[in-house]
């Protein structure tokens, strides 16, 4: 049955090539059983409009579903709530066929007035969802934004089962932004009778409902077992504990108590677990779309000076750092990461050359060097790591002052343009989906580069950002012509050297024994850190 | 009685008064923007700035504190920015956990400390004596941190006596109001040894002795209830100490409690939880002074309220 469907949506959607295929079900998949995740920080809400945290990403996920989704442990979209779609030959009408018989944990038929409802709400200002910008590009959004209107006018009830969407400019990231949480559909009954504690309360169509929630202490996940995919999820349901140290939690995985630590394998202890063979055959390594890097303040002498900014790039030594934090990264040559598709694969960057960054600073008449100020978070290893940068620079001249604040205070510096350089430690980019344009905009781009915006260095070329847009008006995210024009557009912005890109870190989960299913399904690029919806237990 | 009481009552809401000002002035001039927290990374100026006028935090900050004050005094706490909830739901779900572990660590503290003390006391200036006093002093200094992470090492993990963190049994309770306990101890066992070798110098002990009666008969029932006195008073003022113990040892045993909901409130900016946090602890901080206070004539006859 699954499929037909799928080969109908391969044939209605002829203007997306490279459409993704479903996921194969694990032969070995077993039902049934409980298993235990725990965080460090309470859960804020299960809100999928508001939710914007480590620990209820993956939770939002598995208990909501949008239009869209993706082939679990990967990067690559599929239908979700929507059996299939068809864009216009311009790239600016997305039609969704919903899918039939698909219910909310309260029993109801999800329609497309439901989808409507779901987008009117995430982009009102009254429920001040942190996901709305990223709708900007239906019609109707500014409306909406200022308050003038109360619902999008660019998506449009066809029938029951149909729901029109009609942008104000393509977007090629369009069918990427329905896959957000912020995107997930929710019954209006249950927001009305439930208003702004509605995330407490969640109801949503996805694979687990929400069985008992005790403030601060845990939740429980209960399968819901009319789930509209077949045959998952496999387990019976997740406790997650919060309120869990990282290192109190790895003692109690070591003693069996625990399944998933949600927050990893805390730094301290990371080579005591990889040097015993039992617990370092239960850790499950990937990449995540993560890059860490310095920011260089493009509005503050002498680092509005290109040759300034270049001498910094190439006296990092980029290798030394990822050792501080035991190897855990691959050194990084571009904004982008690896797994990001536009990657260049051959692209060299700015090689650790101290003699040639010091005659750089020749260059810039700045021989004997300057005092500038460097902006870290004050969680280990951030601190050690701006140390090391510290030093890298005192090589080339260069008086590096480390002001080491709190994460909200960093962030504020950043946004008002006062600090010259910041290490993104602890707060770095962590992309919202797989998508080479989601490392530029608010980062790079001159939209985040106003007062209180990400993009820290403050950096912003009107010509990048010409292509930028070029490269996202047309219709097919994979294009490779798309893909082309990103790469180019991220080699222009290391031409300018606003960042130090140093790395991309890895990801390390660690399982009990009894978990069973694909690896990747625990290093999920986004269903962040696991995906409970395919997991299972094998005893 | 009642005039006092009812001077103290005054006094008590206008420290209250104080506390709320100074904490949210405080809150206001930190170099953090709670909007920039609710609005996420993406955000559009736009959306920063209507959830900034949505959230009054437009107004200049005499308006903000006194709308604040205003939901106060309605017993209004307040929404969580980030969490949506309202502020005081959250610190009722979490109250209990705290004021279980409080009691759990009082009842610690002077069970280790008010023993020591005595022992201490009357083995005063032999090697016993001084060996609990070097105890006394590294519990005080060391930081809860390391002591709790100890105590989960050795009896919750090699030993396997008590559950590895959590909350609900008893159990669960040990360690963490032992951690809790141990720094408040090392100040007991000094007060108690002073105050038992003062005692114990009196001239009615040394009668009770000539009487006959039994070493432990003169301490039970004669010295320690004398000693014990001076003691009672701290405990009132233990509870402010305990406020800041409770957020470290409640986050290394994730002890579902209100340290924890601060502790995670500060790092997000998330103000109205900070404020309510702050106004509990501040009340209970000022309610046990003002106990501590009305309890010392019932213990003492000699001391009146005036």
């Amino acid at each position: 049955m699954k499929k037909l469907l799928l080969s109908t949506a391969l044939l209605a959607t002829t203007a997306m090539p490279g459409f993704a295929q479903d996921y194969t079900p694990d032969p070995n998949a077993q039902d049934g059983g409980m298993i235990t995740v725990t965080y460090k920080d309470d859960v804020a809400t299960l809100d999928p409009a508001i939710g914007y945290d480590w620990q209820n990403w993956s939770m939002i996920k598995s208990l909501f579903d949008g239009l869209m989704d993706y082939v679990p442990g990967t990067t690559e979209l599929r239908p979700g709530l929507a059996e299939r779609y068809e864009i216009s030959e311009d790239g600016t009408v997305f039609t969704f066929t919903l899918r039939g018989g698909v219910t909310f944990h309260n029993g109801r038929e999800m329609t497309a007035d439901d989808v409507k409802f779901s987008l009117d709400r995430v982009t009102n200002p009254e429920t001040q969802s942190p996901g709305a910008g990223f709708f900007a590009s239906i019609a109707g959004y500014d409306g909406m934004a200022t308050g003038e209107t109360d619902t999008l006018t660019g998506v449009e009830v066809v029938d029951p089962k149909t729901v029109k969407i009609t942008l104000s400019r393509p977007d090629a990231t369009f069918l990427h932004v329905m896959a957000l949480n912020f995107a997930s559909i929710v019954p209006e009954e249950a927001v009305a009778e439930h208003g702004t504690d509605f995330g407490k309360h969640p109801v949503g169509t996805g694979a687990f409902k929400l069985g008992d929630w005790t403030i601060g202490q845990r939740l429980v996940f209960e399968k819901n077992a009319d789930y509209w995919r077949d045959g998952v999820p496999y387990l019976d349901g997740v406790t997650f504990e919060v309120g869990q140290e990282p290192i109190v939690a790895l003692l109690r995985l070591q003693q069996g108590e625990v399944d998933v630590p949600g927050d990893g394998i805390p730094p301290a202890k990371f080579q005591e677990v990889m040097g015993d063979p039992a617990q370092a055959a239960r850790v499950v390594e990937g990449g995540q779309l993560h890059t860490g890097y310095i920011t260089l303040n493009v509005g503050i002498a002498p680092l509005d000076q290109l040759p300034v900014r270049e001498a910094i790039n190439m006296a990092i030594n980029k290798e030394r750092i990822t050792q501080i934090i035991n190897g855990r990264a691959v050194p990084a040559t571009q904004p982008l990461p690896p797994s990001m598709p536009g990657y260049i694969e051959d692209y060299a960057g700015y090689a650790f050359e101290v003699e040639t960054a010091k005659a750089k600073l020749e260059e810039a008449g700045l021989g004997d060097g300057f005092s500038t100020e460097l902006y870290v978070m004050n969680t280990d290893p951030n601190p050690r790591i701006a140390q090391a940068i510290q030093q890298d620079l005192k090589a080339i001249g260069i008086d590096v002052e480390i002001r080491s604040l709190a994460q909200a205070n960093v962030i504020e510096a950043g946004g008002a343009g006062e600090a010259p350089m910041i290490w993104s430690g602890g707060m770095a980019w962590i992309a919202d989906f797989p998508d080479p344009s989601n490392f530029y905009g608010p980062i790079l781009g001159c939209a985040g580069a106003g007062e209180g915006g990400w993009n820290w260095s403050k950096f912003c070329d009107e010509s990048i950002d010409a292509l930028a847009i070029e490269a996202d008006s047309m219709t097919d995210p994979g294009a490779p012509e798309r893909l082309e024009m990103w790469s180019e557009v991220y080699t222009k912005v290391m031409e300018q050297a606003p960042w130090v890109p140093v790395f991309n870190e890895q990801r390390y989960t660690m399982k009990s024994e009894r978990m069973g299913g694909d690896d990747a399904l625990y290093v999920d690029p986004v269903s962040i850190p696991v995906n409970y919806d395919y997991v299972y237990v094998t005893e | 009685m009642a005039g006092y009481l009812f001077r103290r009552l005054i006094q008590t809401a206008l420290i209250l008064l104080g506390v709320s000002f100074i904490t949210f002035v405080l809150l206001y001039v930190l170099p953090a923007d709670p909007v920039r927290q609710i609005a996420g990374r993406s955000a559009t100026a736009q959306t920063v700035e209507n959830i900034r006028a949505q959230l009054g935090l437009d107004q200049p900050m005499l308006v903000q504190y006194g709308r604040y004050l205003g939901g106060l005094v309605q017993g209004d706490m307040g929404r969580s920015y980030l969490q949506k909830t309202e502020v005081a739901t959250l610190i009722a779900a979490r109250l209990p956990a705290s004021l279980l572990l409080m009691a759990g660590g009082i009842a610690c503290e002077l069970l280790i400390g008010l023993s020591f003390g005595v022992i201490a006391a009357v083995y005063r200036g032999r090697l016993l004596d001084q060996g609990l006093m070097v105890t006394s002093f590294v519990a005080v200094s060391a930081p809860q941190f390391v002591i709790g992470l100890l105590l989960l090492y050795v009896f919750a993990v090699q030993l396997g006596w008590f559950p590895i963190g959590g909350y609900g049994t008893f159990a669960h309770l040990v360690l963490p109001a032992v951690t809790l306990g141990i720094m408040g101890s090392g100040w007991y066992s000094r007060m108690m040894r002073s105050s038992m070798v003062e005692v114990l110098r009196q001239d009615y002990i040394r009668t009770a002795r000539a009487k006959g009666l039994g070493r432990a008969r003169v301490l039970i029932r004669h010295a320690i209830p004398n000693a014990i006195l001076p003691i009672i008073a701290m405990i009132g003022i233990d509870i402010g100490i305990f406020m800041g113990g409770m957020v470290v040892v409640e986050s290394v045993f994730g002890w579902p409690g209100i340290g924890q909901l601060a502790w995670q409130a500060i790092q997000r900016v998330d103000i109205p939880i900070i404020m309510g946090v702050t106004m509990v602890s501040a009340t209970a901080i000022v309610l046990g002074n003002l106990i501590a206070d009305l309890i010392t004539p019932l213990i003492d006859p000699r001391i009146k309220l005036r």
